[in-house]
């Protein structure tokens, strides 16, 4: 890890193919600043995303990297970060990747609190198949395939994970690049499973949960006096269907993250030439 | 004097069945006596009928036959069961004294000894050891010491404490003493003892060992029959080597989290069966694609669908071959005895990380929960070599890197194998992906590129071919005009069928072939021969068919898919029926 890192080495050469005007600039830009703040480099770090505009970040950023299956980047992270612990491991998605095909991974890796941070650009859309609802959007939204709204109501990520034993909730806002990049930072210094839920709206399909929206909606919680340690206090927030929130939300500072308590310490790509030397014990086991 | 035994323990699930065969075919080992063991097992917690059968003898032993010598019969069910391999000189113990089994029909010309064996084992301190007290008598009519039984009492129990191991030894008098005052008679049975140290164990155990002796330190995995033991055994096992075991939330999470391991550079496997590996497969695409070192184990059961979860069947090779959308370069390698899947697991993670692809292990479940014994020697660790492939460092990174210092992990070398940077090595960051990529690993549709790469990966496969060697095992007479073909775990039923042959004067060339792709050309084999038969657990013949296609040249076919693996008598009588000659009914 070099000192001198500026979130531009996390850049790649290849322009985004994002369309003019996307979140996911906003988000990605902060993912790269809170990466060098936290003194990563692009050779320790690894950056896991699944499918749709949200999985294409590897490209456009500058490390080791995975572009996966839909839904599955979580257990890719996890993998990763297990095998490795010196890896940095930082998992983007969308919120069809996340809460949708993901949704039965997210809620499993928000259990395991693995040390990694995810970072999810929800845009209440599905953008890259041009226009569907996704489970994040609003009971009336139009789209192609629900031309009068899906008539069910949003999942609200921030209490799947509240419920399912998260340690560290937060929600930002992809255009206010500061604030973004300072919860994305806290996301990777936090102990464990570190989920940040970002606006990135879509400007070619949602016409409804648009930067203008987001401007007049959203609470910062850092203008709040809201504690974060405050489990009963996250979930008021949490369950509040009328605002949108952005901060740190959550944060368990117990938290102990799953290498933690099952003992891995070690680089697993280290292995010997051969069987380790009390490989013949296993065999004796068996007498 | 015979010095083969048949034995066997039935009763309902839940009565111990497994754990008491286990003891009895330890105690055996123990004696210096090989021991096969066979279950018959519903998908069940409890209740239905449940059978753990041992084949024992002073030389190796290969497979079950139809013939149960001593039958410890919990139940009425456990005889009519197994009625038709009880012979005129078979013994079976039952417990006279429960009002379940008061009205036992044993048949006319077969010993029955009723033990009570709750009665004897309430006085050995519980009611719980019913089953050791049946092993006590067993070793009486066997006459078999019954120190070896204790020795494996010791093993079983000795973590539970002195005082259990010491009234399960109790238990084994009281049942042998009973059989010993009760029945004044000299049974057929007088067993040898050797001073053979051998291992039992499981193909599934065999495949855990062989993991953590190649260097794999992450598994995930989703339970599922009858796979589950390989992470059973590794939990516990793996982490006093600085693994680690995670069970996923499913199949998909498994063989990811198993994806994301291996591309942080760890030696990392998933196991799963059939309906499993249907559930991985969109990730097998991602790994041939990405090119990720990656060994996924399919232990094969009875389908389709969920089929039949307790049954042997080998009806997963097509899948393995041609599973997943677009075409994949991947390795599938089928170990034919329990303790070729230890050696074949050490061979798959060298190959995963030679040629960078994922490399199917295709187990079946006969050999997974088959326990058999070996001498240790084939479990040599000394042997265990460790191949990681065209790892480069930050010293040779600049090698394999563009005009603008960019590291290329899938560039087109000549044997098609990139070099390979893990994860940390300085200046070797770089992007993986599933999408069709340029050398540098980035998205391209460039139809030059694309059919380059394309070649490339294949080109692995090539060089594989050419660099290791896929030969058969070969069995039986070289010269025989009759040529029969088997994989998986139907080597050790056809190598005792041999011997069935050969008493009847009927010579048979026999080839186990352990690869399935890449896989030996067999068509000089084929050509040389005048009947060929191909010998496998299915229905419609995957493997003769690949050898059809291959070889073009049509061959026979033994199939046998009612749930049950190979007998050696019955593949023989079969053999014989397809070379057209009597086989007595």
């Amino acid at each position: 890890m070099s000192s001198d890192v500026r979130f531009t080495d996390f850049k790649s050469d290849k322009q985004p193919t994002w369309c003019p005007g996307c979140g996911d600039f906003g988000t990605m830009n902060g993912m790269m600043k809170a990466l060098a703040e936290t003194g990563n480099d692009p050779d320790n770090t690894f950056v896991v995303a699944g499918i749709g505009c949200s999985g294409k970040i590897g490209t456009f950023m500058h490390s080791y990297a995975i572009h996966g299956v839909h839904g599955r980047a979580l257990p890719v992270g996890t993998g990763v970060k297990l095998a490795n612990p010196d890896l940095e491991v930082m998992v983007a998605g969308g919120d069809g990747d996340g809460y949708s095909i993901g949704a039965g991974h997210f809620i499993h890796a928000v259990r395991r609190n693995v040390d990694m941070s995810y970072v999810v650009m929800d845009n209440r859309i599905y953008g890259l198949t041009k226009g569907q609802a996704s489970p994040t959007s609003r009971e009336d939204f139009e789209t192609s395939t629900t031309p009068e709204g899906p008539k069910q109501p949003p999942v609200n990520p921030l209490a799947l994970a509240l419920s399912a034993g998260a340690t560290f909730i937060a929600q930002s806002f992809s255009t206010d690049a500061r604030r973004h990049a300072e919860i994305v930072q806290k996301a990777i210094e936090h102990d464990g499973f570190g989920f940040v839920n970002v606006f990135s709206p879509c400007v070619t399909f949602n016409d409804v949960d648009t930067y203008d929206y987001f401007r007049d909606a959203i609470v910062d919680l850092a203008d709040e006096d809201h504690d974060s340690s405050n489990y009963d206090a996250a979930k008021e927030k949490i369950l509040d269907a009328d605002k949108e929130y952005q901060g740190v939300i959550y944060q368990d500072e117990n938290s102990v993250p799953y290498s933690e308590l099952h003992g891995i310490e070690g680089n697993m790509s280290e292995i010997p030439d051969g069987a380790p030397e009390d490989a013949m014990d296993l065999v004796r086991e068996f007498y | 004097m015979m010095q083969d035994l048949n034995w066997a323990i039935g009763g309902e699930a839940g009565d111990g069945i497994d754990s008491t065969g286990k003891i009895f075919a330890q105690a055996l080992s123990r004696a210096g006596r090989h021991v096969f063991t066979s279950k018959d097992f519903a998908s069940r917690i409890r209740g239905g009928y449940t059978a753990y059968k041992i084949r024992s003898s002073t030389d190796q032993v290969e497979s079950v036959v139809d013939r149960l010598d001593i039958l410890v019969a919990l139940t009425q069910r456990t005889i009519d069961e197994n009625l038709d391999e009880l012979h005129e000189d078979s013994v079976i113990i039952y417990d006279g004294e429960r009002t379940e089994m008061e009205d036992v029909d044993i048949p006319g010309e077969m010993i029955g000894l009723s033990v009570p064996l709750k009665r004897l084992a309430e006085d050995a301190g519980g009611a719980i050891m019913q089953n050791t007290v049946a092993l006590g008598a067993a070793c009486e009519v066997a006459q078999f010491p019954i120190e070896n039984l204790d020795s494996a009492l010791d093993k079983k129990f000795g973590a539970k404490g002195e005082a259990i191991v010491e009234n399960n030894k109790e238990a084994a008098r009281l049942g042998q003493e009973n059989v010993q005052e009760e029945y004044d008679h000299d049974f057929a049975y007088d067993i040898e003892t050797t001073d053979n140290d051998y291992v039992l164990l499981n193909g599934d155990e065999a495949i855990g060992m062989g993991a953590i002796a190649a260097g794999c330190r992450f598994y995930s995995g989703y339970p599922i029959t009858p796979a589950t033991n390989v992470m059973e055994y590794l939990m516990g096992r793996i982490q006093h080597f600085g693994g680690t075991v995670v069970q996923a939330e499913d199949e998909l999470s498994a063989i990811n989290m198993a994806l994301g391991a291996a591309r942080a550079g760890a030696r990392s496997m998933t196991a799963t069966s059939g309906p499993g590996i249907d559930l991985m497969t969109e990730t097998f695409g991602l790994v041939a694609q990405s090119e990720t070192p990656l060994v996924i184990v399919d232990v094969m059961r009875s389908g389709p669908s969920t089929g039949m979860p307790t049954k042997q069947e080998q009806g997963d090779l097509n899948m393995t071959l041609y599973g997943g959308h677009g075409e994949i370069p991947r390795f599938v390698v089928a170990p034919t005895t329990v303790s070729e899947c230890f050696q074949k697991t050490v061979e798959a993670f060298n190959f995963a990380e030679k040629y960078q692809t994922p490399v199917f292990l295709l187990a079946d479940l006969a050999m997974a929960v088959t326990e058999q014994t070996f001498s240790p020697e084939e479990f040599d660790m000394d042997e265990v070599e460790i191949d990681r492939g065209k790892i480069v460092d930050e010293n040779d990174i600049d090698a394999w890197t563009d005009e603008q210092d960019r590291f290329q992990p899938h560039f087109p070398t000549a044997d098609g194998i990139s070099p390979r940077a893990l994860p940390g090595t300085t200046g070797g960051a770089h992007m993986s992906t599933g999408l069709e990529h340029n050398s540098l690993g980035r998205r391209t549709e460039d139809t030059d590129t694309r059919v380059e790469q394309v070649d490339k990966r294949n080109r692995k496969v090539e060089t594989a071919q050419e660099e290791e060697d896929w030969s058969p095992r070969e069995f039986g007479d070289s010269d025989s005009d009759t040529l029969v073909i088997s994989w998986g775990s139907n080597e050790g039923p056809m190598r005792e069928a041999l011997d069935f042959l050969e008493e009847d004067d009927v010579s048979v060339r026999f080839l186990s072939v352990p690869y399935i792709f890449p896989r030996p050309d067999l068509t000089e084999d084929i050509e040389a021969a005048d009947k060929v038969i191909v010998v496998e657990c299915n229905e419609t013949g995957q493997f003769a068919n690949v050898i059809e296609h291959d070889t073009l040249t049509r061959v026979d076919r033994i199939n046998k898919y009612n749930g049950i693996r190979f007998k050696a008598d019955e593949l023989a009588d079969e053999i014989k029926a397809k070379l057209g000659q009597e086989v007595e009914a």
